[in-house]
């Protein structure tokens, strides 16, 4: 994917001068290896900060709503399915957005590689297919396929679903892959192992909200976690309430999660949130035919009514 | 003071023998990092790790602590109408393996906590009841993680690898065994009670502590500037035009204050069920909206421009000018390694180090 880079830099500058957008949201470079910073380009001389690498996870969807300029916004797959999803519900028009499409070959999971080293990395550099990994005592050559975030190794829309123009030829999307598989496993445990499993999952939360704040399906102005009147849910660690919020976002994000991975990502416990809102999207493969973010023409499947809608799990 | 050196193979053995008098709490790995808890019998402190992914600030400040509890029932007459003190475990407790940063940062917070006007009950007695014996950061072999890491920027941030303020006693670990040095009459106590047999020749030991702490700290090579913080003008600083561009990327989400060792923000919550109901300090974060929202439904700071803009002009400017006692920061790194979106204290450091206002 840095080979989007210099197309990437090409589009926006043109775009910016041609007076089509007057910011482009996208990323620079960070201050860490494997992490990039989202950033908002004004001026096209600024264009040249720009990065495109396997390492820009963060979902830039977040970054667009209210604001009044027109926006350039450098997207992958599963960003352009929550621009999808904020257009059908409003949260903003197309005519508001240019849509530089990058058809995505998967993002980095740093933890991931963090576990392949037992030192501190110091530098990460990216090719094409493979990434080097510079610790303090030694290097190291892994494929970036063994290293993607786990969202990133089952997804089968990786090319944009609307776009202005895209940065490189549409790839071919992966087939024969099982999408569900760590949700099968959860669904085939006994309710006390799934019991304990997600009680496991969720036991070094902090509850500091990065993964709803990731989230770019999370926007409502006050989140039923902050609600005070009335007050919702216990601020504390009460294993209660954390799970009350748990559940509740995963509900709130079913039939609307594009399965991005921003809130797995943004998670500074490595919890994996996405074992919640992973199984609401298969329910709404499997009894709506629906995924998330797909087309314009239809909203999601909570959000309407029809008739021929299944109601046999409904008690 | 007493300087030890003692073999690893009687460093369990002494964590067993400590274990009589404290309840001890230490690094261990679970899942995919480390993070303090108490150890159990049988188990040592887990001395193999970088830094642990959240302070230890909880285990005097926990995320949730109950303080006044109170009961409604009129059926129970000595109770009900009555709040009451929530009765906690104030024992002697000994936390083994906290690095330098980390102990400095408590003492950074203390003027939060314990000063002429206020003093907080919880956090003075809970912190009073710690023995910290502190983990220095060199580079050993057992250790090949590295201390310090790259993201470290104790040195420039009035703190260092091997750093004693708010320690009772360091722990050196070397090639051929743990050098343990007591710095207060707790620290000795502690040395006392673990009954370690071992080497003391102090001169001989201080001298190899001191060359192992110069070479940890020439292994730092992350700085921030903050020579001209104090001399800035405070509403230059607020007013400047650099805030927008930094903040941009910036989701609001408190990582970076729940992780820090320096952040002390609370609110207090009461919790009722049914006839009974407790009274709680909640750790808050000056990052969410709710923090500033008054019962009128004004928020003062009702953007992420002005949110963002508190955490860092807090840590790096009032606290500055209000306790003349450095920056509000120890370089630990956390909230740099954390932040889903790569916002760095180090770069606003500088920037607000050198804000030159538009004349
Ligand atoms: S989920 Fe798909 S489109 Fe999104 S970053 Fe991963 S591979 Fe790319
Ligand atoms: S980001 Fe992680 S730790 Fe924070 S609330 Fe979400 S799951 Fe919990
Ligand atoms: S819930 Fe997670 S995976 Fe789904 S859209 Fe939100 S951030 Fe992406
Ligand atoms: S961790 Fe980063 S994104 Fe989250 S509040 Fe702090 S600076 Fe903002
Ligand atoms: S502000 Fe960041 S670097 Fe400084 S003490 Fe807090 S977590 Fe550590």
């Amino acid at each position: 994917m840095i080979g989007y880079m210099d197309k990437i830099k090409e589009i926006s500058e043109r775009i910016l001068k041609e007076g089509k957008v007057d910011i482009i949201v996208g990323f620079r470079k960070g201050s860490l290896p494997m992490m990039n910073e989202p950033c908002v380009v004004k001026k096209a001389e600024d264009v040249k900060n720009l990065v495109w690498d396997s390492n820009c996870g963060i979902n830039l969807v977040n970054y667009l709503t209210n604001r009044k300029e027109k926006i350039g916004i450098i997207a992958k797959g599963c960003d352009t399915r929550n621009i999808v999803t904020h257009i059908v519900e409003n949260k903003i028009k197309k005519e508001q957005l240019f849509i530089i499409g990058v058809p995505c070959t998967g993002m980095i999971d740093k933890n991931k590689v963090a576990s392949k080293v037992d030192s501190e990395i110091i530098e990460v550099t990216e090719n094409e297919n493979t990434i080097k990994v510079k610790t303090k005592t030694n290097e190291i050559e892994l494929n970036k396929t063994d290293l993607l975030q786990e969202n990133c190794s089952i997804c089968v829309h990786r090319n944009p679903v609307v776009y202005d123009e895209l940065v490189a030829e549409l790839i071919e999307e992966p087939k024969d892959i099982d999408r569900y598989a760590s949700v099968k496993a959860v669904e085939s445990m006994s309710a006390e192992e799934k019991w304990n499993y997600f009680e496991d999952l969720i036991s070094t939360c902090i509850r500091c909200y990065a993964c709803r704040n990731a989230c770019p399906l999370c926007y409502c102005p006050t989140c039923f976690v902050d609600e005070s009147r009335p007050q919702w849910v216990g601020k504390g660690q009460d294993k209660s309430d954390i799970r009350t919020f748990h559940f509740l976002r995963a509900f709130h994000c079913a039939g609307r999660c594009t399965d991005c991975g921003s809130c797995e990502r943004a998670c500074p416990m490595g919890i994996k949130v996405r074992d919640f809102t992973k199984k609401l999207e298969k329910d709404c493969v499997e009894l709506f035919g629906w995924e998330a973010g797909m087309t314009l023409k239809e909203r999601p499947p909570l959000d309407e009514f029809k008739l021929n809608d299944p109601e046999d799990f409904i008690y | 003071m007493k300087v030890v050196k003692i073999d690893k193979e009687n460093w369990a053995e002494g964590i067993e023998k400590i274990k009589e008098s404290y309840k001890v709490f230490g690094p261990s790995k679970s899942k995919e990092f480390h993070l303090f808890k108490e150890l159990e019998k049988g188990e040592a402190p887990d001395l193999n790790f970088l830094n642990t992914r959240l302070s230890p600030k909880s285990m005097f400040f926990p995320q949730s602590e109950g303080i006044l509890c109170y009961c409604l029932d009129p059926n129970k007459k000595d109770e009900c109408n009555i709040v009451k003190e929530i009765q906690k475990d104030y024992s002697p407790k000994a936390i083994i393996g906290i690095r330098p940063c980390d102990a400095k940062a408590f003492t950074l917070v203390r003027p939060n906590f314990d000063n002429e006007e206020y003093q907080d009950p919880y956090w003075i007695k809970a912190y009073d009841s710690i023995t910290f014996i502190g983990l220095a950061c060199s580079n050993t072999d057992d250790s090949k993680k590295g201390m310090p890491c790259s993201s470290c920027f104790c040195t420039s941030a009035g703190c260092g690898p091997f750093n004693e303020e708010g320690l009772d006693a360091l722990i050196v670990n070397t090639d051929d065994g743990y050098i343990i040095k007591a710095l207060t009459n707790k620290g000795e106590e502690f040395l006392n009670k673990a009954e370690l047999s071992a080497n003391s020749n102090a001169d001989e030991l201080t001298a190899n502590i001191n060359t192992l702490k110069k070479q940890a700290e020439e292994k730092i090579n992350s700085f921030v500037e903050t020579d001209k913080l104090k001399d800035k003008i405070l509403l230059d600083l607020h007013s400047a035009n650099f805030w927008d561009d930094e903040c941009f990327a910036c989701i609001n989400c408190g990582t970076c204050t729940y992780v820090c060792p320096t952040c002390w923000c609370f609110d207090i919550q009461d919790e009722n069920y049914g006839d009974s109901g407790v009274r709680f300090k909640q750790w808050d974060s000056c990052m969410y909206p709710l923090f500033t929202l008054h019962g009128s439904g004004h928020n003062p700071r009702s953007t992420k421009v002005q949110r963002f803009r508190q955490r860092f002009m807090h840590k790096l400017k009032y606290y500055v000018d209000k306790y003349d006692n450095g920056i509000q920061c120890v370089g630990c790194g956390r909230c740099i390694r954390l932040c889903p979106v790569n916002i760095d204290i180090r770069k606003i450091c500088n920037i607000m180090n050198s804000y030159e206002p538009a004349a």
